[in-house]
C-alpha cells in the first residue's frame, strides 16, 4: 500500500480500501456460514448442507438471495426508527477496524498510532446495536437478550483489554503493525500464554458465541435480541457477527500469533497475508469447534467466571509483565 | 482458596476432554444415508403390506381363491374373487385387492392361507396424496413383478 500511496491519489486509495473491506466482510460471511454448518454437521456425524452445488457449496448464496427477498416485518408496537437503525449499527462499524488490520507488511489500509484502541472502540459499538435492537423490538425475549448482552460484553471487555495491555507493555506501542513486527523472533503466545488464553475466552464472550451465546439463547429466549428481525435486517446482524469474529481473531493473530510472519514466500510483503489469513481461520475453526462442543453457561456462572477468574488472573499477569519488563 | 484453583484445573481439564470428543467425532465417517439417492437394504423380516408370492416353478401365484384370508381379516379389507373355468382344475383368481387404509398389518391372512400363497412385502415408500393410492391390486402386483 505504501507503493500505491505514492502513485495514486488518497481518494482512490480510500475507495480501494473500502472495496477490500466489503469483500472481506461478505466473503468471510459466505465462507464462515458454510464452514460453520459443514463443521457442525461433521461434529454431529451428519454431512451438513449437501443439496445446492457440490457438497452444498452454493447453499449460502441461495440463502442470501432468500433473505434479500424476504419482507422486513416491523412489529406494531416497535419503536420504528430505532428498530431499523439497530441492524445498520451492528453492521456498519465493522468496516473501520478492517482498514487498520495489518494483513501483511504492506497490505494495510491505514496504520495509526492508536490502532488497538480504535479497533476495540469500534468493536464495542456492537453492544449498543444489540441493546437498541432488543429494546426497540418491544418483545420480552429481545429485551432479556439485550440486557444479557450488555452485562456480558461490559464485563468481558475488561479482561480482554487487560490481557492486550500486557502485550502493549512489552512492545511500548498501540500500533498494530509495530506490535506484529515486534514478534519476529518469538510469538507473544509463548511469552504471554495466560494473556492469550484470557483473550480467547473474552473473545468468545465478546462475539456472543456459544458457550457464551446468552443474548440469543434459543432454548430460553427464542432468538434473543433478534427475535423480531426478519429478512435483510436479520442477516445484517449475522454479517456483523461474522465480521466481528474475523476482527477479534485478527487482533489475536496480530497480538499473539505474530501477524503475517511465517515461512517466507515470494513477494512476502504481500503474500504474508496468506499466513495471516491461515492463522485467523485456524482461530475461527477453534471458535466453531468450541461452539459445537460446550453447552451454554448459566448467566451467574458466566459472570462469576469473568469477575472471579478472568479479571484477577489478567491483573496478576499484567503486574508480572510490568515488573519483568521494568527489570529487564 | 484450595477449591478455587482445583475447580479451575478440573474445569479446564474437562473442557479439553470435551474438545477431544468432538474432534474425534468430526473425523469419524458419516452415517447419514442420502435417502432419495441412496437407500438402505430392507431386512426380509420387515412386515409391509401383504403380497402374493410368485412361485418360481409355475411362474404364477399359488392362490386357490378359497377366500380364507377374506373371512379371517378382522378389518375386512381383503377382497378375493375367483371363477370356475373350462378345463382348469379348481378356481381361477380374477381379483385380489387390499384396502390398505384399513389394514392393521396383523398378519392373520398370511397365517391362515392354506397354500402359503401370501407373504409380507418389503414395500416401505408408502406416501400418497389420495385415499385411492392405498387400494392395492395385489393380483396385478404379482403379475407385474419379475
Amino acid at each position: 500500500m505504501e507503493t500505491l500511496h505514492s502513485i495514486l491519489p488518497e481518494l482512490i486509495r480510500i475507495v480501494i480500501c473500502a472495496i477490500g473491506g466489503a469483500v472481506i466482510v461478505f466473503g468471510n460471511a459466505l465462507v464462515m456460514g458454510y464452514a460453520e454448518r459443514k463443521l457442525a454437521g461433521h461434529i454431529m456425524l451428519r454431512p451438513g448442507p449437501m443439496e445446492v452445488g457440490w457438497h452444498g457449496i452454493l447453499q449460502l448464496v441461495v440463502d442470501g438471495i432468500k433473505l434479500m427477498g424476504k419482507q422486513l416485518v416491523v412489529p406494531k408496537q416497535a419503536d420504528k426508527p430505532l428498530y431499523m437503525l439497530a441492524p445498520i449499527l451492528a453492521f456498519a462499524p465493522v468496516f473501520a477496524p478492517l482498514l487498520l488490520i495489518p494483513f501483511s507488511d504492506k497490505l494495510q489500509g491505514f496504520d495509526i498510532d492508536v490502532g488497538m484502541l480504535v479497533i476495540l472502540a469500534f468493536a464495542s459499538i456492537n453492544v449498543l446495536a444489540i441493546l437498541i435492537g432488543g429494546w426497540s423490538s418491544n418483545n420480552k425475549y429481545s429485551l432479556f437478550g439485550a440486557f444479557r448482552s450488555v452485562a456480558q460484553n461490559v464485563a468481558y471487555e475488561i479482561p480482554m483489554l487487560i490481557s492486550l495491555l500486557a502485550v502493549v507493555f512489552m512492545t511500548n506501542t498501540f500500533s498494530l503493525r509495530e506490535i506484529a513486527a515486534a514478534q519476529s523472533p518469538v510469538w507473544f503466545v509463548l511469552l504471554q500464554p495466560l494473556a492469550f488464553l484470557i483473550y480467547i475466552v473474552a473473545m468468545v464472550a465478546e462475539t456472543n458465541r456459544a458457550p457464551f451465546d446468552l443474548p440469543e439463547a434459543e432454548s430460553e429466549l427464542t432468538a434473543g435480541f433478534h427475535t423480531e428481525y426478519s429478512g435483510m435486517s436479520f442477516s445484517l446482524f449475522v454479517l456483523g457477527e461474522y465480521a466481528n469474529m474475523f476482527i477479534v481473531c485478527s487482533v489475536a493473530t496480530v497480538f499473539f500469533l505474530g501477524g503475517s510472519s511465517g515461512i517466507p514466500l515470494p513477494y512476502f510483503e504481500y503474500t504474508g497475508a496468506l499466513w495471516f489469513l491461515l492463522k485467523v481461520y485456524a482461530l475461527m475453526f477453534f471458535l466453531v469447534w468450541i461452539r459445537w462442543t460446550y453447552p451454554r453457561t448459566r448467566f451467574d456462572q458466566l459472570m462469576n467466571f469473568c469477575w472471579k477468574y478472568l479479571i484477577p488472573f489478567s491483573l496478576v499477569n499484567l503486574l508480572i509483565t510490568v515488573v519483568v519488563v521494568k527489570l529487564i | 482458596m484450595k477449591s478455587y484453583f482445583s475447580e479451575l484445573f478440573t474445569g479446564a481439564w474437562s473442557l479439553i476432554l470435551g474438545l477431544k470428543v468432538t474432534i474425534k467425532t468430526m473425523f469419524t465417517p458419516i452415517v447419514t444415508v442420502q435417502y432419495p439417492r441412496e437407500k438402505l437394504e430392507i431386512t426380509p423380516n420387515y412386515r409391509g403390506h401383504i403380497d402374493l408370492i410368485k412361485d418360481a416353478e409355475t411362474g404364477t401365484h399359488k392362490c386357490i381363491s378359497c377366500g380364507s384370508c377374506q373371512r379371517e381379516c378382522p378389518s375386512d379389507c381383503i377382497v378375493v374373487v375367483g371363477e370356475k373355468r373350462e378345463g382348469v382344475k379348481g378356481k381361477v383368481l380374477t381379483k385380489f385387492t387390499l384396502d390398505f387404509t384399513k389394514c392393521s398389518l396383523c398378519g392373520a391372512c398370511v397365517e391362515v392361507c392354506p397354500t402359503k400363497a401370501l407373504d409380507y412385502s418389503n414395500e416401505y415408500e408408502l406416501a400418497g396424496d389420495a385415499r385411492s393410492d392405498f387400494y392395492f391390486d395385489i393380483l396385478k402386483r404379482v403379475e407385474e413383478r419379475k
